[in-house]
């Protein structure tokens, strides 16, 4: 199942880099995306629930404008902070423990706290450990914790 | 001048704009904590508002499907590089700078 | 409109190679080598449209590709030492 889904994307990877569509080179990228997918289909899947994986496919684009968003702002914070002349910052190291359990979320909110207003990750652990790096003292991350647990949905794979 | 290339002149200037301000940044910043910030994020920005600029004014085509596959790669492994050299940077027992210590 | 974009591009990267000649620690240096990586990305993309060659774009995807593989694999030589 993985092995056909991984094969398919590469295909339509290679179709759309090389967008000519001669008999050699639709050939040859048959033969190459079936080689890169018999080595690499654990990797990119691994075992799948395709019904759970769409839900969440769809929770996360639903998730994405609100995201955008929050990134606009931290783009804002963070050149108020750079151009400002006496620069008002204040960082602080703080630690926090979530309920997350796929490493598809972890991987999700570590990016989403790296690109929202003043926090970088430092370390995300595979049991939802979290270390953030904060450039103001007092932030609350529980809003967008919240929201990834949302994605992840409630049953576990 | 026809509207699209108007959004394009836009978005390319919002995405240089935010690309000054994160080199400014990378260079201004006391410590390496804290230059991850403008590394990760503002960085991500401008190369997604410049590379959407440019997809506006090809319109849809190949060229434009290319620009947004590149600028959705940058903005998921740009964080991902970042927060993996701030882990490096914290496991090999960097400490943050706080307030009021000299710039390093 | 293209030329302006490239050359404000191109004048970020040298203000961020202080930082790679400069950069205390060796971490700063591999944050401003990403950094000059995604800044190269876009100006890849922006030469491209101003010679109207789409072969550049090819180029800036397989460009962010190796750039981001190569500051994984130096930081996990550093971690590990080794890189097998």
């Amino acid at each position: 199942m993985s092995f056909i889904l991984t094969a398919v994307i590469m295909f339509g990877f290679w179709l759309l880099l090389s967008g000519h569509f001669t008999f050699i080179l639709l050939t040859s990228g048959i033969v190459a995306s079936l080689i890169v997918a018999y080595f690499s289909h654990e990797l990119l899947f691994g075992d799948i629930d395709l019904k759970i994986t769409v839900n969440r496919i769809v929770r996360l684009i639903k998730y994405m404008p609100w995201l955008v968003w929050e990134i606009i702002a931290a783009n804002i914070d963070i050149v108020y902070r750079t151009l400002h002349p006496s620069m008002p910052i204040d960082p602080e190291m703080i630690e926090f423990d979530t309920n997350l359990k796929t490493e598809t979320g972890i991987a999700i909110l570590a990016n989403s706290i790296t690109l929202t207003p003043g926090t970088v990750t430092v370390e995300a652990k595979r049991d939802g450990k979290f270390k953030v790096h904060s450039i103001v003292r007092g932030v609350n991350m529980s809003g967008m914790q919240a929201k990834v647990e949302m994605i992840e949905g409630n049953r576990d794979v | 001048m026809e509207t699209r290339a108007i959004i394009t002149l836009v978005l390319l200037g919002i995405g240089c704009f935010f690309i000054v301000v994160a080199s400014v940044g990378i260079i201004r910043f006391p410590d390496f904590y804290t230059r991850v910030h403008p590394a990760g994020k503002t960085d991500t920005m401008g190369q997604a508002a410049v590379l959407i600029g440019l997809a506006v004014y090809e319109g849809l085509s190949l060229v434009s499907v290319k620009l947004v596959i590149i600028m959705l790669f940058l903005a998921i492994a740009n964080p991902t590089a970042t927060h993996a050299l701030a882990k490096a940077a914290y496991v090999a027992g960097l400490r943050p700078w706080r307030k009021g210590e000299p710039r390093r | 409109m293209f030329d302006v974009a490239g050359i404000v591009v191109a004048l970020a990267v040298l203000l961020v190679i202080y930082r790679v000649i400069k950069g205390p620690r060796i971490c700063d240096r591999v944050l401003a080598v990403n950094a000059i990586g995604t800044k190269t990305v876009v100006l890849l993309a922006l030469i491209g449209f101003m010679y109207e060659r789409p072969q550049f774009l090819d180029i800036a995807l397989v460009y962010a590709l190796i750039n981001f593989i190569a500051t994984i694999a130096f930081l996990k030589y550093r971690e590990m030492g080794r890189l097998d």
